[in-house]
């Protein structure tokens, strides 16, 4: 019995887009749009209360575009979005406008860290984070890590201690300790650094890995050997 | 989640005018708010995205006094070298809370408005929620309420104020800097957030179309001797059960100053002054900290499910102050 590939078992259990908008909610009028943009940006200039009442206002609110256009820059590679509704998170902007679906999205609330990338190097829950919010900004996913078919040292590592077991948390898993190793030659501090008392430039130790990667749930609890992953790569940096 | 409109005003005059747009709101790291609009407990028509309004410095005068901007992410602040060094109490807090990937979305004046964890709060299947829906009553007070308030709770509303920075922030007796449609003024830590009384939806002092720019510091005090516990069913990435943030000015053997705040016990950051005052002039040990203990936890309420909270508040107190005394950081 042969089994599918990750990709094609993807697709159908793929959710579709949360909150697909209707047209008629996005369909807006070029006139409708000039006059709720002018209303906002001369309210925005002279003060509200003068120029355009209450009413006036929520009618702006009301037909104020729910779409945007916005650049996304990621990996390397600028990518244009139309007419995005607004409501799109990164995360489903990278799966579902962009086919970059190595993030994965696990709880949708920030609560489990599988849709965890780097957004200007620094490791946010892509489910949180707006697609608008981030129009602009430097983004790295996990498919932007490995140079060609060289992986990148925390990759190496997963692979060298079994750091996993289903695989769905490790790209979430690996965004985020590579982002930890960027923050340690930094010295941030954690929780732990303050028990140790080693504020300065605390030292990676298991207990300072576990706190610092607790942002990313495993179900499968491949805990040790996570550590042990970034525990081996934090030593070699440091040697 | 309900379709609305993004703006990126560029000042905070921009942002004050933008937000008055009927059902507009402030977004800072979204962290809390885009959770809360996704399960429909908020519906903003308009978002009014203030991280790019340059309020993202952290400043010490030379007078001490430090000032926090309103959109400085939580990392960059716990990790503030003027943090670090004058403030470790906040510090510490702020790295209590939530996880790396959280800190770095989240901001100053985001977690200043975090809104309550109250599981019947945040689920709208719910239909019983003074915060969510005025004079519909409160689920949690006849509910499972093990994470609820024991102090300055009311018959309308018993959740609590879920962030460890507000609780750092009161012990800090920090000030709140705000400017809207009214102009520019400041707001005393402690008269910011409000216990819930009949009114459990009106969650601070802000008028409407206010907007936070910073957070203000006294000179530190507690910068060698300070201590933030926090007591939780996970050791970390969890809500408080209990967080003590104490702070000791010493001076020989002698407490000059204290400041002592608890958080998940209230709806608001829970800061005691008759504590703090009851151990000015005494000396740092096991009974004064005892009495300062029972002093914080006067009046407290239990529910069915928290009597455990009151001891395990006063315990956590005394094990803070030690800490404190210690000076385990310095």
């Amino acid at each position: 019995m042969s089994f599918p590939l990750c990709t094609d078992l993807e697709e159908p259990l793929v959710n579709p887009p949360s909150d697909p908008t209707t047209p008629s909610e996005t369909e807006i009028s070029r006139r409708t749009f000039v006059k709720a943009a002018s209303l906002l940006s001369a309210a925005a200039v002279t003060g509200i209360p003068h120029l355009a009442s209450a009413e006036d206002m929520q009618a702006a609110a009301a037909t104020a575009p729910h779409t945007m256009d916005l650049t996304l820059k990621v990996n390397g590679k600028s990518y244009s979005l139309v007419a995005l509704d607004t409501r799109t998170s990164l995360l489903d902007a990278l799966r579902e406008h962009l086919d970059l679906t190595g993030s994965k999205k696990g709880c949708d609330h920030g609560q489990c860290g599988a849709c965890t990338v780097l957004v200007d190097g620094h490791r946010v829950n892509s489910c949180l984070t707006l697609a608008a919010v981030v129009n602009g900004a430097e983004i790295t996913t996990i498919e932007g890590l490995a140079h060609g078919d060289t992986l990148s040292p925390i990759q190496e590592a997963f692979l060298e201690h079994d750091a996993f077991q289903c695989g769905y948390c490790t790209p979430g898993q690996i965004c985020s300790a590579t982002a930890l190793l960027e923050e340690h030659k930094h010295n941030t501090l954690s929780t732990v650094s303050f028990e140790t008392g080693n504020l300065t430039a605390p030292e990676l130790t298991d207990n300072e890995i576990r706190e610092r990667m607790s942002g990313n749930i495993c179900r499968c609890a491949a805990y040790p050997n996570i550590v042990a992953a970034v525990r081996a790569v934090a030593k070699g940096a440091r040697a | 989640m309900n379709p609305f409109s993004y703006q990126r005003p560029a000042n905070p005059n921009a942002a004050i005018h933008a937000v008055s747009v009927h059902g507009a709101k402030f977004l800072g790291g979204g962290t809390n708010l885009v959770d809360l609009m996704r399960s429909g407990v908020e519906n903003p028509t308009t978002l009014i995205d203030v991280n790019h309004l340059h309020l993202t410095e952290v400043t010490r005068a030379a007078n001490g006094v430090t000032t926090l901007g309103a959109s400085v992410r939580n990392t960059d602040l716990a990790n503030h070298e003027i943090i670090r060094t004058h403030y470790p109490l906040l510090s510490q807090a702020l790295l209590s809370g939530a996880t790396t990937q959280l800190r770095n979305m989240a901001t100053t004046a985001g977690n200043l408005l975090q809104r309550t964890r109250c599981y019947y709060f945040m689920d709208t299947a719910f239909p019983a929620c003074n915060k969510r829906n005025p004079g519909s009553g409160c689920a949690a007070i006849e509910g499972f309420n093990r994470i609820h308030a024991i102090l300055g709770a009311s018959e309308s509303c018993i959740a609590t104020n879920p962030s460890d920075m507000n609780v750092a922030l009161a012990a800090l007796n920090a000030t709140i800097h705000v400017e809207g449609p009214g102009g520019k003024r400041t707001i005393a830590f402690q008269d910011f957030h409000l216990l819930p009384g009949s009114t459990p939806h009106i969650e601070t002092s802000l008028r409407p179309g206010e907007l936070i720019t910073a957070v203000e510091l006294p000179p530190a005090k507690f910068a060698k001797n300070s201590w933030y516990l926090k007591v939780r069913d996970r050791q970390s990435y969890a809500f408080a059960l209990v967080s003590v943030a104490a702070g000791l000015e010493l001076e020989g053997n002698t407490i000059k100053s204290a400041g002592l705040a608890l958080g998940g016990v209230a709806l608001k950051p829970w800061r005691s002054l008759d504590a703090e005052k009851s151990l000015i002039g005494a000396t740092p040990n096991t009974e004064a900290f005892k009495k300062a203990a029972d002093l914080a936890l006067a009046g407290a309420k239990p529910r069915e499910h928290n009597a455990f909270k009151i001891e395990l508040a006063k315990q956590s107190i005394v094990r803070a102050l030690t800490l404190a005394a210690k000076g385990a950081q310095a």
